[in-house]
């Protein structure tokens, strides 16, 4: 009778052990999967930057004559955006394309025929909204990367991600100040 | 953030269990005033009245808040400003899908959520808003639209006002009832003996309580409801991170001249961003039944924020309004850092802007909405044709010139 409940107290424990840790498993491979989610977001928004620019480039540059400069550099960062192939890499890159497009914003400034221009002004709005959306889709991604990491961080979660090896995720972060600051668009 | 959708939902399934009661009270009470011996009729009637609103609302009360507003839903073309900024907020709180997105001709500045679940959500807009604010001010409304959808504020406000509205429905039935009984002179049970005189008493007691419990449910609807606007300008600051956005754009809403909104009533009022009836010198009535908290407090509060976190927001609620804070316990683990950013728009100065403008954009908005085509002449003459223009052709009517209409 004893040696009875002995036994059915331990299978009792064990299931209840199996079971904490069947819900932390899940915990972590839910939060993972709203990384990889926030990862793929900023993807979809990086490429439509990336098929913006030749045509904003090909509408301006009939009323930029004199900046060729900027045009290079916007081109130039896209082809090394679109090369690179991991987030580091790419971190760089696109905070190197963000800050072309803000000085690009800014040089329309000087140009009011150009900014008079019906397909140029919803294309400008369409390129903000897209700065815009990269930097909120950003924004959610760290979020959800902090949420994963607290959690393969922290006890007891920390043990079922050793078990089951969730390693910790980088955070897209830029790299240079000024572009930290979101680019400011004029309307 | 999923402790606080959790700790809503507790909420929410309270309040409806709490009116359900109520309901039910009411429905006993009055059966026993009409009929004492079957008196637990009246809550069999009451239970299937809700279950059918219930069921209608939880299924179509969408569709039917929505086009109780006359709302239309809207392309991109219309106004590609509001696509973006709702496909922003969307991706910042990390949305499956995009809420439906409606506009509503009215030049009143408001707007509100309704859905069912997050997936299924519509957000609704005035014209009036959409032309008097900026990009920023656009967003940081947005913002609080989308927080109440990710709250899962949109299905409460939906049943919950189904709930209210069944009981307002049945205590005005049975007051009317008793209206019409009283005059007709006639009484189906006599007084003379006791059980008629303890008829008697209870038919005062449900007459007062007719009376009293649909001003007690929406008092304790409101309480919640005003609570959820804060929760939701708290999650509208993390999502946008600039305070200042939606502060301003909730000045602009209080400070508007236009006439209040013609589509709103008591019972969609909640949904609003803003409270739709603009009530003058009765504020402390005001403070007690109204569903929003007062504006200019939100607006206090939003300004005394230093961050763009949930900590942040609780510091400046009890900075402004010297009361200890709303939101749950669970926001204040919400302990990382989040700073706020810059405008991306510069301020504009449409308050200093006459009048006219934001009207003219507003009619501009409507038309749109409604399909009307816009020419621009050579002249410099702007034409508005209506969709029901039967030729091609127009004539300018300054310069005679004959123009094509493309739409």
């Amino acid at each position: 009778m004893g040696i009875a409940i002995g036994v059915g107290v331990t299978i009792g424990i064990i299931m209840l052990l199996l079971l904490v840790l069947v819900g932390i498993y899940n915990g972590l491979v839910q939060a993972r999967n709203r990384v990889d989610n926030g990862w793929s977001q900023i993807d979809v928004q990086l490429k439509r930057r990336h098929d913006l620019i030749p045509n904003l480039v090909e509408t301006a540059k009939g009323y930029m004559k004199h900046e060729a400069d900027t045009f290079k550099s916007i081109t130039e960062a896209r082809s090394k955006a679109l090369g690179a192939n991991n987030i580091k890499d790419a971190s760089a890159a696109e905070g190197q394309l963000g800050a072309a497009l803000s000085q690009f914003l800014l040089t329309v400034e000087n140009y009011p025929d150009l900014k008079a221009n019906q397909n140029f002004l919803s294309l400008q709005e369409e390129l903000s909204s897209t700065e815009n959306k990269i930097s909120f889709s950003r924004q959610n991604y760290n979020d959800q990367v902090l949420g994963y990491n607290n959690k393969t961080d922290m006890f007891p979660s920390n043990i079922v991600a050793g078990m089951f090896n969730f390693t910790k995720r980088d955070f897209f972060e830029i790299e240079n100040k000024e572009e930290r600051e979101a680019p400011k668009v004029q309307f | 953030m999923w402790e606080l959708i959790n700790a809503n939902k507790r909420n929410s399934i309270i309040l409806m269990l709490t009116l359900a009661f109520v309901l039910l009270g009411l429905g006993y009470l009055i059966g026993f005033a009409f009929a004492p011996q079957v008196a637990w009729m009246g809550m069999v009637v009451a239970a299937i009245i809700w279950a059918v609103m219930a069921l209608v609302s939880f299924l179509s009360g969408d569709k039917i808040l929505l086009s109780a507003s006359r709302a239309k839903p809207v392309t991109k073309e219309v106004h590609p400003m509001l696509f973006n900024v709702v496909e922003e907020m969307s991706i910042a709180a990390g949305l499956a899908k995009m809420p439906r997105i409606y506009i509503i001709n009215d030049a009143a500045p408001n707007a509100f959520a309704t859905g069912r679940t997050p997936e299924s959500a519509s957000v609704a807009v005035t014209a009036g808003l959409l032309a008097r604010l900026n990009r920023d001010e656009l967003q940081g409304v947005m913002a609080h639209e989308i927080s109440h959808i990710i709250h899962r504020d949109i299905l409460y406000v939906t049943v919950a006002g189904i709930m209210l509205g069944t009981i307002v429905m049945l205590s005005h039935v049975f007051l009317r009832g008793m209206f019409y009984s009283s005059l007709g002179g006639s009484r189906r049970y006599s007084s003379r003996n006791n059980n008629g005189q303890a008829q008697l008493i209870m038919m005062g007691v449900a007459l007062l309580a007719a009376i009293l419990t649909p001003i007690l449910a929406q008092l304790l609807y409101f309480a919640l409801s005003r609570k959820r606007e804060y929760l939701a300008d708290a999650g509208a600051v993390r999502l946008t991170r600039y305070p200042e956005g939606l502060a301003s754009a909730l000045e602009k809403i209080a400070n508007d001249p236009s006439p209040q909104l013609s589509v709103a009533n008591k019972a969609t009022a909640p949904m609003y961003i803003a409270n739709p009836f603009k009530r003058k010198g009765q504020k402390r009535l005001a403070n007690l039944s109204s569903t929003h908290p007062p504006i200019e407090e939100r607006v206090k509060i939003l300004r005394a924020m230093s961050g763009a976190s949930y900590v942040d927001y609780s510091r400046a609620f009890t900075q402004a309004t010297k009361q200890p804070t709303v939101l749950p316990v669970s926001c204040h683990q919400d302990q990382a850092a989040i700073t706020t950013r810059q405008a991306y728009a510069e301020t504009t100065t449409s308050s200093q802007s006459p009048l006219s403008e934001p009207l003219q954009k507003t009619g501009d908005i409507i038309r749109k909405v409604n399909g009307f085509a816009f020419l621009e002449c050579d002249c410099g003459l702007k034409l508005k044709i209506p969709p029901n223009f039967k030729s091609h052709k127009v004539q300018c009517p300054r310069c005679r010139q004959t123009l094509d209409i493309v739409k």
